[in-house]
């Protein structure tokens, strides 16, 4: 055991595996970040979608959620990798190509997330918000969606979390995040056992203290 | 787009067998894999309720370290990092049985074992704490009392998050073509390697997918609605 080569690699593996200052295109923080809120808008529409009264929109959303739940990521990720190219009529970087495959996908499941934020909202407020004379568009993003969120933030929180271990999946298409990042330092150093078990570390960090803050929300949440 | 479909590519040559193959090593690390999480889950959720403070620091530890961390690290350190460690005896019986497969298995089984362990956790915790005081009280020890009484009905009880957590192993198992291991999704990229029939074979495999993981959610459907147990309405939720 020799711990020398985290040190060696330490700027590396945080700079370009973590962050993705570098020179190559990465960074596991720099594809999770732009991806939950991209998702996040995209899972709303489809969420949305869903519990519309209409079947034309709530039959697709529904198909959409379901189907993607129903396949595993690394396969996503390659469909995106082969079919995106071939719709683009180019090659696309990594960085684009994951990026989509995360917030389709991310969508699928911040959709239900999104919906359970809803229908968690008392059906009185409906009620009185149409009493008071508020179109149901209104209704929706003046009454509904304020509270809904509020709901939703440590459900929210969580699955950023399991968007941010995913994102280690990024690498099978070449994407340096921070697991590519210690292959390579790997692949020069053949140091596997200290390597991957300090990524592991750095990941369970972010991880852990993002799933503390999520626990200390929701009971502040409740409190409320 | 300049793209010509052509799906004979699925049934000609190898593509068939190979899809074939594919499919059953899926099922073999996923059944592999989950005997594994599911009896770890069972017993570090079952720990994690006991009046015992080192056993419950214990099992917590442990679910909160492995399922913080991504699975493909863990693939990846306990195959590369791990498996060269190991005694010349145990290495040598790995390499003759593939290493990759067993890496896998045991990746995937400590990976899940710890969400498992968290959903058996909620069902426990959704028992009243009645019932097992009054099994207590009629003489049985912790252990019996946990083994006749509490696990019996939490099994019943979880059904639900358990198939759901079952359907993530399984498709999560697809992690393990990082290490090389040729399960379904491996088998899928080797068709597009040799035909270059990225669609059709992305196809196959996506469709091989879904029709397991619905498959097995009716199933369980069905038999959650026969072992329910009468006057439930709430059902354990997992986080």
């Amino acid at each position: 055991m020799d711990f020398e080569v985290i040190v060696n690699n330490f700027a590396f593996l945080m700079a370009q595996g973590l962050f993705g200052f570098g020179t190559f295109a990465g960074g596991t923080l720099r594809l999770a970040l732009p991806a939950i809120v991209l998702g996040f808008l995209l899972g709303t529409l489809v969420g949305l979608a869903r519990l519309s009264q209409r079947r034309w929109l709530s039959l697709p959303a529904t198909v959409y959620v379901e189907f993607f739940r129903g396949v595993p990521l690394v396969m996503v990720i390659f469909w995106f990798w082969f079919v995106v190219p071939v719709l683009a009529g180019q090659a696309l970087p990594e960085y684009v190509v994951a990026l989509t495959a995360f917030v389709v996908f991310e969508a699928a499941y911040l959709a239900e997330i999104v919906r359970a934020g809803i229908q968690s909202v008392p059906r009185g407020q409906v009620e009185a918000a149409t009493a008071t004379g508020l179109t149901s568009a209104m209704t929706m993003r003046h009454v509904i969606l304020p509270q809904a969120l509020r709901n939703m933030i440590p459900a929210l929180v969580t699955q950023f979390i399991v968007l941010l271990k995913d994102t280690s999946l990024a690498s099978i298409i070449g994407y340096v995040d921070l697991t590519k990042a210690a292959q390579i330092v790997n692949n020069r150093e053949i140091r596997p056992f200290e390597i991957y078990l300090f990524i592991a570390l750095v990941y369970w960090f972010c991880s852990y203290s993002m799933s503390r803050y999520a626990r200390h929300l929701e009971i502040r949440l409740r409190a409320v | 787009m300049s793209y010509e479909l052509d799906w004979s590519v699925l049934w000609s040559g190898q593509s068939g067998g190979w899809l074939l193959q594919g499919f059953l090593t899926t099922l073999e690390i996923s059944t592999l894999g989950w005997v594994l999480a599911a009896a770890l889950g069972a017993l570090c959720g079952a720990l994690r309720t006991v009046p015992l403070t080192i056993l419950r620091c214990l099992a917590a530890g442990y679910v909160e370290f492995f399922r913080n961390v991504p699975l493909l690290v863990w693939m990846f350190f306990w195959y590369f990092g791990v498996s060269p460690l190991l005694p010349q005896v145990a290495r040598e019986w790995l390499f003759d049985h593939g290493a990759e497969f067993w890496a896998a298995v045991f990746a995937l089984g400590v990976y899940h074992g710890a969400r498992f362990s968290e959903v058996i956790r909620a069902g426990i915790q959704s028992i009243p704490k009645t019932q097992l005081e009054a099994a207590l009280s009629t003489g049985l020890t912790i252990a019996q009392a946990y083994r006749l009484i509490i696990l019996p009905i939490a099994v019943r009880l979880i059904i639900p998050p358990a198939t759901n957590e079952t359907l993530n192993l399984i498709k999560n198992s697809s992690v393990a073509l990082t290490i090389g291991v040729a399960e379904l999704t491996f088998q899928t990229r080797q068709i597009e390697t040799y035909t270059a029939k990225a669609f059709e074979a992305l196809a196959a495999g996506t469709i091989i997918y879904l029709t397991l993981c619905l498959t097995i959610a009716l199933l369980m459907a069905r038999i959650e609605k026969r072992v329910a147990i009468p006057g439930m309405i709430g059902q354990g939720s997992a986080p």
